[in-house]
């Protein structure tokens, strides 16, 4: 492995010092939201399963759904859905080779914030109004 | 002239000697779930609010059912495969092997109560709306 450059490459910044470009967060919550998309996930299995279970343990899982924490969770859930979603097409863009620019990521780091935003208000304006 | 080319060096040696079934995998299901996470929207947002004997029913027809399931398996599959390259990239040693092993469990675990209770909704009784 002679052809390797083991000595002259460059050191990655240092985390607590380094402003994040806006294209490097909009990478990272693409992480956060797909983790914390198991708090929608599981809420929505226990619902499920209690609908099967007995009218008691319904009507609990449905009372937590309908619940302000339940709003607050299957809210988030929808609108960490829906930036996952844009982050993920974005994702088959970069593996096609499109975007890749620091200009376009920057572009694209907007729009998928914007993107995200605009979904789950139109989202919830369609579930208040049907 | 050396007819080897770069790939040569550097073929399985990435961190688990292999990657691209990983890659592909997560591009086949980020694909389905494109399509599936709206339409999984749209089944649960008309499931909220449903008395317990519509809620049974709604989950026992075809689409919110198949939906759902599809959702889920796919949805969660993704995540096993997903968190997989968070814990490769943050743990190491037995903690990092405690994680996968949880992660594989949970998901699929999540999986099961989701397919149990749709087969417990849907197999029941044929409804004709």
């Amino acid at each position: 492995m002679a052809d390797v450059n083991r000595g002259n490459r460059p050191l990655s910044p240092h985390l607590q010092v380094y402003r994040l470009p806006l294209a490097a967060i909009t990478s990272i919550m693409t992480r956060i939201t797909g983790h914390a998309l198991v708090a929608g996930i599981v809420l929505i299995a226990w619902w499920l399963v209690a609908a099967v279970t007995s009218p008691g343990a319904f009507a609990c899982a449905d009372w937590v759904v309908r619940s302000w924490l339940g709003f607050i969770i299957l809210t988030g859930s929808m609108w960490a859905l829906w930036y996952h979603l844009l982050a993920g097409l974005r994702h088959l863009f970069y593996d096609a080779g499109y975007g890749l620019e620091i200009r376009q990521a920057e572009r694209s780091s907007q729009a998928l914030i914007a993107g995200s935003v605009l979904l789950a208000v139109l989202t919830l304006i369609i579930f208040f109004a049907f | 002239m050396r007819y080897i080319t770069p790939r040569k060096a550097a073929e399985g040696l990435g961190s688990a000697h292999e990657g691209t079934q990983h890659h592909w995998a997560m591009t086949v299901s980020a694909v389905a779930l494109t399509v599936l996470t709206p339409l999984f929207m749209i089944v649960v947002a008309r499931a909220i609010g449903l008395p317990h004997e519509q809620f049974l029913a709604y989950f026992g027809r075809p689409f919110p059912a198949l939906i759902t399931a599809l959702f889920v398996i796919v949805g969660m599959v993704h995540f096993i495969k997903g968190t997989r390259i968070m814990i490769d990239d943050y743990f190491q040693g037995g903690t990092r092997k405690a994680a996968i092993i949880f992660s594989v469990i949970f998901g699929w675990a999540v999986i099961a109560a989701a397919v149990y209770a749709l087969a417990r909704m849907g197999l029941g009784a044929i409804v004709v709306v």
